[in-house]
């Protein structure tokens, strides 16, 4: 790895002011991810996963220690609109079509009229939603919804897509599907992705790098490096000795972390 | 069917209690009456009397609608016996005021949702401007402005203005944060200007608060109207109309005037209404 990490933080410490005093959030946080890389982040509630992926998108401020997104200052990275970014929920906006909720950003941001239609079409047809444009958010299922939320981050040019529990709302069946297709799409767009799950066997599924994550304050326990192939990954390999290796160690690093707490 | 049934049923429950309050409160002119002349009056007579009057404490309701229809069809609607004439008097003022209203309203709402300052000083002044009598204020208003040379449709459009801008102020400030956090932080993420989060996010996020607002404002507006229309000797609108029959004692005049008042606001209420229902739709948010 000798080139610049695309996202690089150094004793991240972030302290919430609360009512009832101050909250350590995360502490100490060291990561470098490499551009490319499929990062999740795992760990129970309340370990600070989320609150990571937010200070990476500059929603959230450090009080401590430096985080570098494309070696400038996260907020800097935010203003050049480096990354797309997958709530929870698809939160699309019922008042637009799919089409004009994916035209969202790209209003937003002054791309040419010409442009954008050219855009909505490609990233609809990336997710899978090919002639759903003129369709109403209430007229899709919730995985329908959420496939539209990813093409709305992937309609402008940013090398990261963070994601924060994504799937987290939808069954297991859509779930298998929609990792599957992650997978896909992000080895056709060679995307930088970081990925927020509380599941094992979709974190290991999906990324090359995981990183397990404990709670109060919370910090990083393990990093782990997969062995598995990038690119296509059929979904059977989660039955592989290697898959359920990588598992086996993503599970002691869970444990361990909520060992350190009792 | 289903939906008429039930508004009959009370509509008709409604003028059975008025034709037997007409009886008893116009009963005594009648007695009076007949006393005067040392006759008796059987229940049939004062039946037919009590709904015949041409000034009764309470007008039968057919008496109030042949007033209404008499001043609605009956005269030239450039008379000044008109409703049609007073109507358009009022609702002229009314669409003014509540156009001024509403635009105050909005402005201020915007204001407050994107000034913390604004948000802490300008709202509790709002809310003292409703705490204070209309009735009180309006002859005021009209005084100082009619002192100014400044008389007709602009004070009445003032003090319609100055109750409409209430409700809408209140509910777009409830609209304009009716975004969650989550929609906010996916604009952050684009780092989109405030004026296109506005546009893009808050403006239409509001919609059905802002049509909510917008009915009750216009009621307020034109009861503004009518209020500002009872002092300083206005000779047009219907609130006037509703003065000069309480000079003279022409109840069903005030009646027919009253109901006239209240068929505008239902019209304009539903007016509101369908302009609702259109836009929402056209978001593709009606269900």
């Amino acid at each position: 790895m000798a080139a610049i990490p695309i996202i690089e933080a150094r004793g991240v410490d972030l302290v919430f002011q609360t009512n009832d005093g101050p909250v350590q959030a995360l502490r100490d946080v060291n990561l470098e991810v490499a551009k490319g890389e499929f990062v999740s982040f795992i760990g129970p509630s309340g370990c600070g996963k989320t609150t990571f992926l937010r200070c990476i998108a500059a929603l959230e401020t450090p009080t401590g220690g430096t985080l570098k997104v494309r070696g400038m200052s996260a907020d800097d990275a935010r203003r050049e609109r480096s990354y797309g970014y997958v709530f929870q929920a698809a939160g699309l906006y019922p008042w637009r079509t799919i089409a004009g909720n994916i035209r969202l950003p790209l209003e937003i941001m002054g791309y040419p009229k010409p442009d954008q239609e050219a855009r909505v079409e490609k990233v609809l047809e990336l997710v899978d939603l090919k002639g759903f444009g003129k369709k109403f958010p209430w007229q899709l299922s919730g995985g329908m919804q959420q496939r539209a939320s990813i093409a709305r981050a992937l309609a402008f040019d940013a090398e990261i897509l963070l994601m924060d529990e994504p799937f987290g709302a939808l069954d297991e069946i859509v779930r298998d599907r929609l990792n599957e297709e992650l997978l896909k799409l992000w080895s056709r767009t060679g995307k930088t992705i970081g990925f927020v799950t509380h599941s094992i066997p979709e974190a290991v599924y999906l990324s090359t790098k995981i990183v397990v994550m404990s709670p109060r304050p919370g910090r990083i326990t393990d990093v782990i490096d997969s062995p598995l192939p990038r690119g296509e990954r059929p979904l059977e390999i989660r039955d592989s000795r290697e898959f359920l290796e990588i598992a086996h160690r993503v599970r002691e690093g869970l444990r361990a972390g909520h060992a350190y707490e009792v | 069917m289903n939906r008429i049934l039930p508004v009959l049923t009370v509509v008709a429950a409604i003028v059975v209690l008025w034709y037997g309050a007409a009886v008893w409160l116009n009963s005594k002119w009648v007695y009076d009456q007949a006393a005067r002349a040392g006759t008796e009056v059987t229940t049939a007579q004062l039946i037919s009397e009590t709904m015949a009057q041409e000034r009764p404490v309470l007008p039968a309701p057919h008496q109030v609608l042949a007033g209404l229809w008499d001043g609605v069809a009956g005269q030239k609607i450039t008379s000044k016996r008109s409703l049609v004439y007073h109507g358009w008097v009022t609702l002229s003022a009314t669409m003014a005021g509540f156009v001024l209203g509403t635009a105050a309203g909005l402005i201020l709402a915007i204001g407050i949702v994107h000034s913390r300052a604004m948000d802490m000083s300008v709202m509790p002044w709002a809310i003292a401007s409703q705490t204070i009598p209309i009735l009180a204020i309006a002859p005021m208003v009209i005084v100082v402005l009619a002192s100014l040379g400044i008389k007709g449709l602009v004070p009445k459009a003032i003090i319609a203005a100055y109750l409409s801008f209430f409700p809408i102020l209140v509910g777009m400030v409830k609209g304009l944060r009716a975004p969650d956090g989550m929609q906010l932080d996916l604009l952050r993420t684009y780092n989109t200007p405030r004026a296109a989060v506005l546009w893009k996010l808050r403006l239409p996020s509001s919609m059905p608060y802002l049509f909510a607002s917008l009915k009750v404002g216009v009621a307020a507006a034109l009861v503004g109207t009518i209020v500002a229309e009872l002092p300083a000797g206005a000779t047009a609108g219907l609130g006037a109309r509703l003065l000069s029959g309480s000079y003279y004692g022409q109840t069903i005049q005030i009646w027919a005037a009253l109901f006239a008042a209240a068929l505008l606001a239902a019209a304009l209420v539903a007016v509101v209404g369908a302009l609702e229902a259109v836009t929402l739709k056209r978001m593709g948010m009606a269900r």
